[in-house]
């Protein structure tokens, strides 16, 4: 573990989706990519009215069936079973996107390979020579909606950050990220840089400049 | 008098040539025409370029035709996933090409199809290496990707509800792809649960309109399977 991390508490991914689904603005339409960003739809909280957006052709999706309700005709993005809210409806798929495409979203969730400091952002595709690309609707995701939220842990498995001045992994989109939710600090990113807005517990901004090699982190004033 | 309802799978695909280009409806298992599929193997056609947004899920319906080693090529957004073995065994091999392209993309350029556009402009993939070698223009201050139609030979997709004329109903997401795909090929064949009298489909619900679609076969319903993911 790296010194820098002894005395912090990390949020967990559970703690990450309630701050993310906290910055959902009532009314919001949503794409919750698969992943990490799938628990936020638990942490939207029956005071607000949030719609879930589902790039397969659902909007107004509810959460899963009860065992033994599962129908193979109404699934998410990630292939699994799901339910229609009351005013909820379907669409073919050159309209799911146009959704998206159009900017009629107005927040979408993904999960991330690596991030830049200017939000440009990796989540599709390792490079590996023998890993096999799919890429899905994460470009279109990317780009589409009014807000692009990513959710990930800060470090990878080796201690490296995920946030790195410029993305080493093939590229999802440029410039689109505008707020990364991790579980060591929450990050504003824009074509002028890398603002700190939350630190974990016990997290100096110095402690993740250490641990950020490359970005020039500033804390919001 | 129209009519467009075929007595069988093997018949509405009877004329499917070798090389030909085939649209297959479906996200996953929703929308996939097992029927069709079974049927297309059935035929014997081979060097098949398919269009789908995947790659097979398990063992049957797109899977089994891969695995029989009867497409030369797939264009499609996602084909990796927990049970897509026989694409990864042929990809892998060197057996099958790939053209994988953004899901958006994939949608609308088979929507253009349909819709006689020569090609469209999108800011999807902008700067990605899916666009590498692809032209394109900044309009009012943004990037954007010439991206052009996939027109194909048929197309077949499961529908819901269907009349002589060809109109189509379908069922919740199994709809996905089901009605650009219509609209893009050359012929479409559609596979529904119900034949309905002509006039008795409400004017109000129907997606695709019939002059969208060539052959419409009917088909008892079978339980959509899962796929597509790990089962906890």
């Amino acid at each position: 573990m790296h010194p820098q991390l002894e005395h912090v508490t990390r949020w967990t991914r559970d703690q990450m989706a309630a701050q993310v689904a906290n910055d959902i603005p009532d009314g919001s339409v949503v794409n919750l990519g698969i992943g990490l960003p799938t628990a936020v739809a638990n942490h939207l909280g029956a005071d607000k009215e949030i719609v879930l957006h589902s790039e397969n052709g659902v909007i107004g999706m509810g959460p899963a069936p009860a065992a033994g309700e599962e129908d193979y005709d109404l699934i998410n993005a990630g292939k699994q079973p799901v339910t229609l809210l009351p005013g909820g409806c379907f669409f073919h798929h050159a309209d799911s996107f146009a959704m998206m495409r159009g900017g009629h979203l107005d927040v979408c969730v993904l999960g991330a390979f690596q991030v830049s400091t200017t939000g440009d952002l990796a989540n599709w595709h390792t490079g590996a020579p023998d890993a096999i690309p799919a890429v899905g609707g994460a470009m279109d995701l990317a780009i589409g909606a009014k807000k692009t939220f990513v959710m990930m842990e800060y470090l990878t498995k080796k201690g490296e950050a995920k946030l790195v001045p410029a993305c080493t992994y093939p590229l999802t989109g440029i410039g689109c990220v505008s707020r990364l939710y991790t579980d060591l600090a929450i990050i504003d990113l824009s074509a002028s840089g890398a603002t700190v807005v939350a630190l974990a517990p016990g997290m100096t901004l110095a402690a993740l400049q250490d641990l950020t090699p490359g970005v020039a982190l500033s804390l919001r004033a | 008098m129209i009519n467009k309802l075929v007595s069988s799978a093997a018949e509405a695909l009877a004329d499917i040539r070798d090389g030909a280009t085939v649209m297959i409806g479906g996200f996953g298992t929703a929308g996939q025409p097992n029927e069709l599929i079974d049927a297309l193997i059935d035929t014997g056609a081979r060097d098949l370029v398919i269009v789908n947004n995947n790659a097979g899920n398990g063992d049957t319906g797109l899977a089994a035709l891969l695995a029989k080693k009867r497409v030369r090529k797939i264009i499609c957004s996602f084909p990796r996933q927990s049970d897509s073995h026989h694409f990864d065994g042929l990809y892998r091999a060197g057996e099958l090409e790939l053209e994988l392209v953004p899901q958006g993309n994939l949608a609308e350029r088979i929507r253009a199809a349909g819709a006689g556009i020569g090609g469209f402009f999108t800011p999807t993939g902008y700067g990605t290496e899916l666009a590498q070698g692809k032209e394109t223009r900044e309009i009012n201050g943004k990037m954007y990707v010439l991206e052009a139609p996939i027109h194909a030979d048929f197309a077949l997709i499961k529908a819901e509800r269907g009349d002589r004329w060809g109109n189509l109903t379908y069922r919740m997401t199994a709809r996905n792809f089901g009605p650009i795909m219509a609209m893009a090929a050359k012929v479409t064949i559609a596979t529904v649960h119900e034949v309905a009298e002509l006039g008795q489909l409400d004017p109000e619900a129907v997606v695709t309109p019939g002059l969208f679609v060539q052959r419409v076969v009917k088909i008892d319903r079978v339980a959509t399977s899962a796929g597509g993911f790990k089962q906890a």
